[in-house]
């Protein structure tokens, strides 16, 4: 053993310190069997939704569909599908819009490939379309941009998974804090290294594991998707995807460094939902806004520029295709001005709060000197 | 600021200088001033709510003082220079679900010690410490006296130059303490400063070089263990001799305190009137003891906070 007058170290690096922290984090997660097992149930319920909505889509019932008598050779014989045999075209763009059938077939004569085309009220019905080889020309009598009931699906999914991410990391991120400084670690770890790699450490080890859960997640829906057939709702989704792993990366550093402000606070465990709680609302708030005011594109589209609730709202709007490409980059830019100021008065609060025990550390106390 | 850990050599010596410190309108430190010597052990004494876990967490850095200054090799202490102290908190804390060497390890390794080496130092000071067997046990799982020893690794992993450990003996048993208290001893005489406190009046007498007695926020007496006890001593003797010791009360300059046959206790004007007792003594018969009463720890550690 050497003597402690000649150390025998040369020195940590800010980055070496960071990145110990770091795997230590990861590590202690991934022994965690609660951490695993809600991990494998969220997978689960995301797999299970992917191949629910897969079946029922190919178990639909008939597609009642109205034809002339041009145009049932056409389609005779097809499966799946209901004819109604008309008098004339009138004919069947009437029972299209008393709702009596999905789509009318009427004879085209200018279109030279099928000779017909299809008449639908606000959408074509998938089922109909994927028998041709070619898509026959569709003619929508009151057309809307996208399906809303898909449109509010896609705005729950991406909500629910940005929810529960956040806040269950954001969650884990405070009680390790709270932890450390509950059992004293802290007092130990400061005196090796400084509050600021104490705190990039957790974040950073933090978000490694929520990205990794996120990608898993998006993993699981594209396999899932293709698995079933729904190339066609996957072709809508990749890019909002991407989008939504990008902003969930530097939304949640934004969240995480908050919510290790929040934990540095307190001094028990018990005390943790008394500094969380702003930064919950303010997980929670985007995901009910973006839930309710997913059609109304004036909110939509002030709920893509404010970090807390872009990376929801932003993937939702690039999915309906309200977005301009250049919208994302602009949301992106601000989200992470925000991350850097968040960080800095996190880091503020957390140097300021970390060796401070007992009662609750007041914010105004947190963010002095 | 490209490292965080670079380290510098002192010379170890700790200085406490005019420490003050005050909870609202309640001064619990009040100019408090003593050193911490390389080389020794210093025990740090005092009542419950004495001032001493606010005086080590000052040192610390743990806790600002309001007043007064800590230097360590004759300068401030710094942020920088804490990687250089080994703490024990009062409060016990590991990572609950860490395994006993994992977590010495990361301590080692948050010091700048490569993986490897903070394994190997790791494992061998728990060996040292008897915990050989629970290396790749959770601290949860380990007795109470066991963690104590694991939070006690974590404070000398990293081979600090200044030791301030809070209670370190306080849940150990006997044999435990031992082992502690060998450990300790092995890492003065190689150099560290090392400052402890503890109730147990009879281990700190054992094992420490210096002491420091705190009361009421103020320390109260600070020095070497024998200065301390040669200042504290009164001219106290006693003699056991077979014959009948009846004749010493009457003896000039003498004062008995206790007497029973041959057994007598007294006070001493000065030396020389002892050692005429002791001439006389011999002349009346065997004499068996002859002893200069030394205070106990306990004892002067109860005159000097009255």
């Amino acid at each position: 053993m050497s003597t402690s007058t000649t150390p025998s170290t040369g020195g940590l690096s800010v980055g070496n310190g960071v990145f110990l922290v770091a795997e230590r984090e990861i590590g202690s997660k991934l022994r965690s069997k609660a951490f695993l097992i809600s991990t494998g149930i969220l997978l689960l319920i995301a797999l299970a939704g992917v191949l629910i909505g897969g079946f029922m889509s190919k178990n639909t019932t008939e597609t009642a569909v109205a034809v002339t008598s041009e145009t049932a050779p056409a389609v005779h014989g097809l499966p799946g599908l209901k004819l109604t045999e008309v008098a004339d075209t009138t004919a069947a763009e009437k029972l299209v819009r008393e709702g009596k059938v999905e789509a009318a077939l009427i004879p085209a004569p200018g279109d030279t490939s099928f000779g017909f085309e299809i008449v639908a009220l606000k959408s074509a019905p998938s089922s109909l379309q994927s028998m041709f080889a070619k898509t026959p020309k569709v003619t929508l009598l009151a057309p809307d941009t996208t399906n809303p009931l898909l449109r509010y699906l896609v705005a729950i999914g991406f909500g629910v998974v940005f929810l529960m991410a956040a806040s269950t990391f954001g969650a884990t991120m405070a009680q390790s804090v709270v932890e450390e400084k509950s059992t004293r670690v802290v007092e130990l770890l400061l005196a090796a290294i400084p509050a600021r790699v104490l705190l990039a450490g957790k974040v950073i080890g933090n978000t490694v594991l929520a990205m990794a859960q996120i990608l898993a997640l998006a993993a699981i829906a594209v396999v899932g998707l293709i698995v079933t057939g729904q190339n066609a709702v996957l072709e809508g989704l990749g890019s909002p995807l991407v989008w939504f792993a990008v902003f969930f990366l530097f939304g949640f550093v934004l969240l995480a460094s908050l919510f290790a402000a929040a934990g540095a606070m307190v001094s028990r465990q018990e005390d943790i939902g008394s500094t969380t709680m702003p930064i919950t609302m303010l997980v929670m708030a985007p995901y009910f806004l973006v839930i309710f005011l997913n059609d109304n594109p004036v909110a939509m589209t002030i709920l893509s520029y404010i970090p807390f609730s872009a990376p929801v709202a932003m993937p939702v709007r690039l999915f309906v295709g309200e977005a301009q490409w250049w919208e994302p980059l602009v949301s992106l830019v601000i989200l992470l001005v925000s991350c850097v100021v968040a960080i800095l008065v996190a880091a503020k609060i957390y140097e300021n709060s970390l060796l401070r025990m007992g009662g609750r550390v007041k914010l105004s106390e947190a963010l002095k000197g | 600021m490209t490292t965080v850990l670079t380290r510098t050599t002192t010379t170890g010596l700790l200085e406490l200088e005019g420490l003050t410190k005050s909870y609202g309108t309640r001064r619990v430190l009040d100019d408090v001033s003593f050193r911490v010597e390389p080389g020794r052990l210093t025990g740090f004494v005092g009542g419950n709510g004495a001032g001493k876990t606010t005086t080590m967490r000052i040192v610390l850095g743990v806790l600002g003082a309001d007043g007064g200054s800590v230097r360590l090799g004759g300068h401030d202490v710094a942020a920088a220079d804490r990687r250089h102290f080994g703490y024990m908190p009062e409060e016990r804390g590991l990572y609950p679900k860490m395994k006993v060497l994992e977590q010495v390890a990361y301590l080692a390794r948050l010091h700048g010690f490569g993986k490897a080496d903070a394994s190997a130092r790791g494992e061998a000071l728990l060996v040292e410490l008897g915990l050989g067997e629970r290396l790749h046990d959770t601290i949860e799982s380990l007795s109470l006296g066991n963690q104590q020893r694991a939070q006690i690794a974590a404070a000398l992993v990293h081979d600090p130059e200044v030791l301030i450990l809070d209670e370190p003996f306080s849940g150990l048993d006997p044999l435990a303490v031992d082992v502690v208290a060998g450990v300790l001893q092995t890492r003065a005489a190689q150099g560290s400063s090392i400052l402890f406190s503890s109730h147990q009046l009879d281990v700190v007498e054992r094992l420490c070089d210096d002491l420091v007695i705190i009361a009421g926020g103020t320390i109260r007496a600070s020095g070497s263990r024998e200065e301390l006890r040669a200042q504290h001593s009164s001219p106290r003797y006693e003699l056991v001799s077979d014959a009948d010791a009846g004749w010493i009360r009457s003896e000039p300059g003498i004062t008995v305190v206790d007497f029973e046959r041959g057994t007598a206790v007294f006070d001493a004007d000065s030396p020389d009137d002892a050692q005429r007792v002791l001439r006389t003594a011999l002349q009346h018969g065997v004499v068996h003891a002859f002893t200069p009463q030394r205070p106990s720890l306990a004892q002067i550690f109860k005159e000097v906070i009255q």
